[in-house]
């Protein structure tokens, strides 16, 4: 149907969890919440959760939408990349990416597959 | 091609490797490339699955190809990774360099599986992408310029649809041009500078495709809409955890009720072939030996065979449409609570039905620890060659009522002894984990894939394999056994005037009578000691090994009927139940420990393993038999 409307819905329920200009990390983000990868950081010394993450997709400016809670203790999380890919992850990992909103400056870096959105 | 094939040089056949992510179909394009004319071994040292087949170029090169297993990165993390990083690498032992890489990717996720892809191109090897999954991508409206992406990467590309044979002409023809201009090892310094990618290699990696895609992508496809409404149910927290529980409930159920006619069946032939050898052949040990050692231990072992591959069509379908890593989604939390990874499911699933494929299996289990810990509770979950021995000691000690309105009571108990078993490797799990393997949480980190029917050619390849698997181990370890059994249970024969069953004095009764006063606080008798020596190299063994030794014989159902009516007489309520508390835990199998040395690669877990489980066998027999007679079941 129309995407980008549906699209811009779902940013707006959002925007209480992702707020203009505020960001916090991919663990926090509500179900349903949208957004766009501003960092990613591990704090394990040998990097091997930030690079396991850059594998999977999370990377700096792609798009991040929260689709699923696990159903015990709400984790692990199933996050959808640049509506393409869904990746499933616990919390634990997830608060090593730090999230903003998704109308975010990052166009620079954007993947192709956003720009409508970043441009609409 | 009318001349007859030609014996070929295996030195100088070509060798092309698939390579490419998981969920790319790369499997099913290996299947539409060689057909049936495929084998499966294990690279030397570890189990990882080799998967090669020959096939005939248009030009009339016959290649080997091979199918490597699914990698995101040739950054490994996992034994399976590090085979795919190894053979491109030219790294592995005993396996050429491939002449032609072919790399696999899923046009409808191109943004994450190029980046493979430039990983590959940096080893400066022949190279082609199959862009596979066209038809799907095109459906959603997706345009990719080919030509625009052949000249940005710099090498071939074609695209395909592996499920349609499409486009694997294309995909033929590129590799004959490549094998034209085959070069020698000038690769070679590409290959020994390789190194992992730093985090920043990663991103540069990324903003290439990214770059590349620009380019080359005409226009965007929609995204996928079928698969998140089928996951907003199947991941819901209160319907999901249902459906999964609902769909583990058929399975069993399935693994039960479908194989009773395919075992009648293979039961009826086994005792025709017997029943036929008796009135056929003169008494002698040759007939004692074929009819009693060899028709009755195998057929024995055989008639699991329906249940196993029941089980394991159920495992490849959940596994090829994609439900699979929802199932570890949703048991990840109930894991992780003692130390294990959602993917741990996969193999103690398949456990149920064998605990070998299961020890497998685990190879996808990325870290050491977790995989280690995976393999060593496996064991513990209730697997098909337990079941004769639950129903004979169920049907004669327990009777056929009905308790709380209509639930069988037999069933309960069955229940019982399979949530036991869970418990256990659970409890087991956590306790491993906070002392012999402790170590920090490992990561999950899985792509939930799109659904997607099951591939009939996948699932039946699959199958068959499984089959293949089951019956090799029957024809060597089972076989070898049941004749060793059969000599141990005949050798020496019976006194002139014995009273007793002809076993008593044979080797096999000497071990028994040995072991007994170890077993007797226990409350096993010697009888049962002399069933346990067998029962040790396999579970079901036990069933006709107790037959043996209460004097039986005929076809194996009447066996059971008559054992049951023999063992309701000869033993008590708590040696019955202290010995399905032994069979839940106690390691009575030779190829699991085997299976465990091998995918570990040394003796230390193997062992580690037998000890943990027959000190937890006997802890639990005893506990039960005492627990059993203290409340008046002597």
């Amino acid at each position: 149907m129309n995407r980008p409307n549906e699209q811009e819905h779902r940013a707006f329920k959002a925007g209480c969890a992702v707020g203009l200009g505020f960001t916090q990390p991919l663990s926090l983000m509500r179900r349903g919440g949208v957004g766009r990868i501003l960092a990613v950081q591990s704090s394990d010394g040998n990097q091997e959760v930030e690079r396991g993450l850059l594998e999977m997709g999370f990377v700096e400016g792609a798009q991040v939408e929260m689709l699923h809670y696990g159903w015990l203790g709400r984790d692990p999380l199933a996050v959808r990349i640049n509506q393409t890919m869904t990746v499933a992850l616990r919390r634990c990992e997830a608060s090593a990416v730090l999230v903003g909103p998704l109308r975010d400056a990052a166009v620079e870096s954007a993947p192709v597959m956003t720009l409508e959105y970043a441009s609409s | 091609m009318t001349t007859t094939t030609l014996p070929i040089d295996e030195s100088r056949l070509a060798r092309i490797a698939l390579v490419g992510p998981p969920n790319c179909g790369k499997t099913t394009l290996f299947n539409t490339l060689t057909g049936s004319r495929q084998k499966t071994g294990n690279y030397p040292g570890v189990t990882v699955e080799r998967k090669s087949g020959r096939l005939r170029t248009p030009v009339g090169h016959t290649v080997e190809l091979l199918d490597l297993p699914g990698s995101y990165s040739l950054r490994a993390r996992s034994p399976d990774e590090a085979i795919t990083r190894d053979v491109v690498l030219g790294r592995q032992a005993q396996e050429a360099l491939p002449d032609v890489v072919v790399c696999v990717t899923d046009a409808t996720n191109l943004g994450q599986h190029l980046r493979l892809l430039l990983e590959l191109r940096q080893l400066d090897r022949p190279l082609i992408l199959a862009l596979n999954m066209m038809d799907i991508a095109e459906k959603r409206g997706c345009q990719i310029s080919i030509d625009a992406l052949s000249r940005q990467l710099g090498i071939p590309v074609v695209t395909t649809v592996a499920m349609r044979k499409h486009g694997v002409q294309d995909l033929l023809n590129q590799i004959d041009r490549l094998l034209q201009q085959r070069p020698g090892a000038d690769g070679a310094t590409a290959m020994d500078a390789w190194e992992e990618p730093s985090p920043d290699a990663i991103r540069a990696y990324h903003r290439e495709v990214e770059r590349v895609l620009q380019e080359a992508v005409i226009q965007e496809g929609a995204p996928e809409r079928l698969t998140r409404q089928i996951d907003s149910v199947l991941l819901h927290p209160v319907a999901g955890p249902l459906i999964l529980l609902s769909l583990l409930f058929l399975m069993f159920q399935a693994v039960f009720s479908w194989a009773e006619a395919p075992m009648d069946a293979i039961d009826a032939v086994m005792v025709g072939l017997q029943q036929w050898l008796s009135a056929h052949m003169a008494d002698s040990l040759l007939k004692s030996l074929i009819v009693d050692g060899v028709i009755a231990g195998v057929g024995g072992v055989i008639i699991f065979l329906p249940q196993i591959l029941i089980l394991f069509l159920f495992i490849l379908l959940l596994e090829d449409s994609g439900y699979m890593t929802r199932a570890a989604f949703l048991m990840d939390r109930l894991m992780s609570g003692v130390g294990l990874n959602g993917r741990a499911f996969i193999p103690l699933l398949s456990s149920f039905a064998c605990a070998i494929p299961g020890i497998m299996a685990a190879r996808t289990i990325a870290h050491p620890l977790d995989r280690l810990t995976t393999i060593l509770i496996a064991p513990l979950m209730t697997c098909s060659a337990r079941l004769p021995v639950y129903v004979l000691v169920i049907a004669a000690f327990v009777p056929n009522t009905t308790v709380w309105g209509g639930i069988g009571l037999q069933g309960l108990i069955m229940f019982d002894l399979y949530a036991t078993g869970i418990i256990g490797a659970l409890t087991v799990a956590g306790v491993l984990r906070l002392t012999v393997l402790r170590g920090a949480r490992q990561p999950l980190l899985m792509e939930l894939p799109s659904y997607k029917w099951p591939n009939p050619t996948n699932v039946l390849l699959g199958l068959l394999e499984r089959a293949r698997i089951f019956m090799r181990r029957i024809g060597t370890i089972i076989l070898w056994v049941m004749i060793i059994l059969w000599c141990l249970a005949t050798f020496p024969s019976a006194p002139e005037g014995a009273t007793e069953p002809a076993i008593n004095y044979s080797f096999a009764g000497m071990i028994g009578h040995t072991l007994a006063p170890l077993l007797a606080p226990i409350g096993f008798n010697w009888q049962i000691a002399i069933a346990l020596v067998p029962g040790l190299a396999a579970r079901e063994v036990a069933v006709a090994a107790l037959g043996m030794v209460y004097a039986l014989s005929g076809d194996e159902e009447a066996v059971t009927e008559a054992l049951s009516v023999a063992l309701a007489q000869d033993w008590t309520l708590a040696t019955a139940l202290a010995l399905l508390a032994w069979y839940v835990f106690a390691p009575q199998c030779l190829a699991t420990l085997a299976a465990t040395r091998r995918e570990t690669n040394s003796w230390r877990w193997p062992v580690f393993m037998f000890i943990y489980l027959i000190v937890l066998a006997y802890i639990a027999a005893f506990i039960t038999y005492r627990v059993t007679l203290a409340l008046g079941g002597g």
